[in-house]
């Protein structure tokens, strides 16, 4: 009863100050909310807020993960300049990112604009384009080995029967990289599903009356779609270009991954994450390891603000004033 | 007392749902290898392939009977090794390579083990000694040998006398003549490499050619890199030398690539290769896949016509933090000794005579124990070539070198390697990539040696 007569009460003083008992409820609101992000809150504070900071104080140490660490100020990074791996692999890592963020970014559009015209059957290809991106990296690794081979591959077979003589893609320095590029174009599936959707939402009035005023395919294309999904293909161009800059996986298991393939590595395909991953948990210089991982993260964040800022004479957003 | 309004309760049970399941999901995570059972034995890296293995896994098993010996078959991995040893949730025992161990030990990942030797009265004069050493560092024993790999020279007779060459002519010792006949057995066909006339086997083999060519890649105490010493770059510059000559590093390695070494259509059988030098274990392999082949034996020699045997392989080590050590230590005795690997010897024999192939003998870690397997175990099978390899492998299996210990390891191991690569790729010249690899590897055992790490 007292419940209820104070509940009655507080219905009462919530009717005589309307505004009081609204910012109750809104932080009501806004404590539910915070609890249903919590998850995620926790999760990044403790995987990866956590780690970050972690890692900042590990790369002033010597740490191994087995014996006592010792601080050793700013050596890992004096080391960084001193060490040629860190060059190689960075650069490695570059023209890997150079090559395939623009090959991967046309080849989904081009996809992308074929779905849109194949009407009915768009649900189908849309399934078959995006089923590689299922395809466990490792596997992809694999399968770059196999398809690539110079001698037995299928690639080179492929070639081999419009006359051209294909080249040693996993065993000579200057076609590892290409061959990488050429496989990641697998998993170009979330690419295309992303720009089909641009593509869907470009008005068609917007070609309509293009098409009343005479232009091109081409004109079409350049005035009309590429400014309509411009948002759409720098979120790609971002997105890509972390994903480039971090590419792991497949290197990692097709020179690197075994006894037996690192034997046979090839410095074409050290790219910045594997010289990272093999310094943390090979060697276990996990001082080290964690001060390339800070120099990445630089790498990449001065990458995406260069992008950003030259993105902004090129990106259109609707309601923008240009 | 009235009941709290819909929405509220089903906010309230979906918060509470949320934070039910956030220990559940975050728990995903961690995978222990013993699953916390304080009764449960766990190993690394060994794997239960033969006779040899389980028979083996089964003596193990009796002097333990108070445990229950988990095999968490598959190639020893270093990244959950060392994960597993820095997280306090080791396996009770490790087999790995034992190239490794000095690493290993060096950054305390590994125990000594001269109590163990000691406590269960463990008698190394039975073992190779080069396998005890190269599972020692510093005069310390830390990995008791499972297994000892000898280099012989593999040679496809029957590709060598189509071709008109005499297979008992052939040597390693007369690097001129060597690469000439590398040249002739080679075959092309289309701008292809059809057949590897002579494979060096670089990088891994590399510490065969170095030593064949009077170096060594390390000093004796492990301490000193000599990968730019003349004769080693003289050693790389002819050992990639024998590859160009067969169209370079791209064709050379596509083909070998391809080969299907563990299936009926080897390299051997398809006369894709005519010789090369290879761990005895594919003798092995070779009699139970193609027993019918026409295969030539010969030791490898070093250029002063010396028989030359790099003998390596995998022993079995106690992690630091081993939950059970003392039975560890019993374990490892066990696996590795002689009464144990002659036992095993003979079940493995009855299981491929059974099965209808040569059985090739067996080369253990345990000097005495082969010696009986060889005298005891092994009989002529009437298969003159197999019967040669065994023989052949027997003779040298009795002297050897070894890469020695040190305390940089896979950083020493990858060093030289890499350095390897770097030539085959064509990236560099044999004495730039060696330069290089020397400064590496120096580094990295200054590093270790200090006890930085």
């Amino acid at each position: 009863m007292t419940i209820t007569a104070t509940g009655a009460k507080r219905r009462v003083r919530s009717a005589q100050h309307p505004e009081r008992g609204r910012s109750r409820w809104r932080r009501r609101d806004t404590w539910a909310a915070y609890g249903f992000i919590s998850p995620w809150i926790i999760g990044f504070l403790v995987f990866t807020a956590g780690p970050m900071i972690a890692s900042f104080v590990l790369s002033f140490t010597n740490y191994d993960g087995i014996g006592a660490s010792h601080s050793v100020g700013f050596a890992n990074y004096r080391h960084l300049f001193q060490d040629p791996a860190v060059a190689k692999s960075l650069m490695n890592t570059l023209i890997f990112a150079v090559m395939r963020v623009p090959l991967s970014m046309a080849v989904a559009l081009l996809l992308a604009m074929l779905l849109l015209r194949v009407g009915r059957a768009s649900g189908f290809f849309r399934t078959i384009f995006y089923l590689p991106v299922m395809t466990p990296s490792v596997a992809v690794g694999i399968l770059f080995l196999l398809l690539f081979n110079g001698n037995v591959g299928l690639i080179n077979h492929v070639l081999g029967l419009v006359g051209l003589h294909g080249p040693a893609w996993t065993t000579d320095s200057a076609w590892i990289k290409p061959g990488l590029v050429l496989t990641s174009l697998w998993s170009v599936g979330s690419t295309v599903i992303i720009y089909l959707a641009a593509l869907k939402n470009v008005p068609k009035d917007l070609y309509e009356a293009a098409e009343l005023d005479g232009v091109g395919r081409w004109n079409s294309f350049r005035h009309v779609t590429f400014p309509q999904i411009s948002g759409t293909l720098f979120f790609t161009l971002i997105v890509n270009t972390i994903a480039s800059l971090q590419t792991f996986t497949e290197a990692y298991t097709a020179f690197f991954g075994s006894s037996n393939s690192q034997t046979y590595s090839n410095d074409a395909a050290l790219f910045y994450v594997v010289y990272l991953f093999q310094q943390a948990f090979q060697y276990t210089h996990m001082g080290y390891a964690s001060a390339l991982a800070w120099l990445l993260f630089l790498v990449v964040l001065v990458i995406t603000v260069i992008q950003a800022k030259v993105s902004k004479r090129f990106v259109y957003y609707e309601g923008d004033e240009r | 007392m009235a009941a709290p309004p819909r929405r509220t309760r089903r906010r309230t049970t979906a918060l509470l749902s949320a934070f039910a399941l956030l220990p559940v999901l975050a728990g995903c995570g961690g995978v222990s290898l013993t699953g916390g059972d304080p009764a449960t034995f766990t190993t690394m890296g060994y794997g239960m392939g033969d006779a040899l293995a389980t028979d083996r896994i089964d003596t193990a098993r009796a002097a333990l009977p108070s445990l229950h010996i988990k095999v968490n078959e598959g190639a020893f991995d270093q990244q959950q090794f060392l994960s597993a040893v820095a997280a306090g949730d080791p396996p009770d025992v490790v087999h790995m390579d034992r190239s490794l161990i000095g690493g290993y030990a060096a950054q305390g990942a590994l125990i000594p083990l001269t109590d163990c030797i000691k406590r269960e009265h463990i008698d190394t004069g039975d073992y190779y000694r080069t396998a005890i050493d190269e599972g020692s560092l510093d005069g310390q024993v830390y990995a008791l040998p499972d297994s000892f790999d000898s280099r012989l020279l593999l040679v496809n007779d029957k590709v060598l006398k189509s071709d008109g060459i005499d297979p008992a002519t052939v040597s390693t010792s007369d690097w001129s003549r060597l690469k000439s006949l590398t040249k002739k057995l080679q075959h092309q066909q289309g701008g292809k490499l059809t057949r590897i006339g002579f494979d060096p086997k670089i990088p891994e083999f590399f510490p065969l050619w170095a030593k064949a060519n009077g170096a060594d890649l390390i000093s004796a105490d492990g301490r000193t890199a000599h990968l730019n010493d003349p004769r080693v770059v003289q050693a790389l510059r002819y050992a990639v030398s024998l590859i160009n000559v067969q169209g370079g590093w791209g064709k050379f390695k596509s083909l070998r690539d391809s080969f299907d070494t563990f299936g009926a259509k080897n390299q051997f059988a398809r006369g894709q290769v005519g010789m090369y030098p290879m761990e005895d274990w594919y003798v092995n392999a070779l009699a139970g896949l193609s027993p019918h082949l026409d295969l030539g034996t010969q030791t490898f020699k070093a250029r002063d016509g010396k028989p030359l045997n790099w003998t390596s392989g995998y022993g079995w080590a106690i992690p630091k933090g081993s939950p059970h050590a003392a039975q560890a230590c019993t374990f490892i005795k066990t696996m590795t000794a002689t009464k144990t690997w002659v036992h095993a010897a003979r079940a493995k024999a009855a299981q491929v005579r059974k099965g209808g192939t040569p059985y090739t003998g067996d080369v253990t870690g345990n000097a005495v124990a082969d010696r009986i397997i060889e005298k005891d175990v092994w009989k002529p099978t009437g298969n003159a070539a197999y019967d040669k390899a065994t023989r052949t492998l027997y003779s040298i299996s009795r002297k050897g070198f070894i890469v020695p210990s040190n305390a940089a390891g896979t950083e020493f191991k990858n060093a030289w390697q890499n350095a390897i690569n770097r030539v085959l790729s064509g990236e560099q010249t044999s004495q730039q990539a060696l330069d290089q690899a020397q400064k590496e590897a120096q580094s990295a055992l200054d590093l270790a040696n200090q006890g930085r790490r």
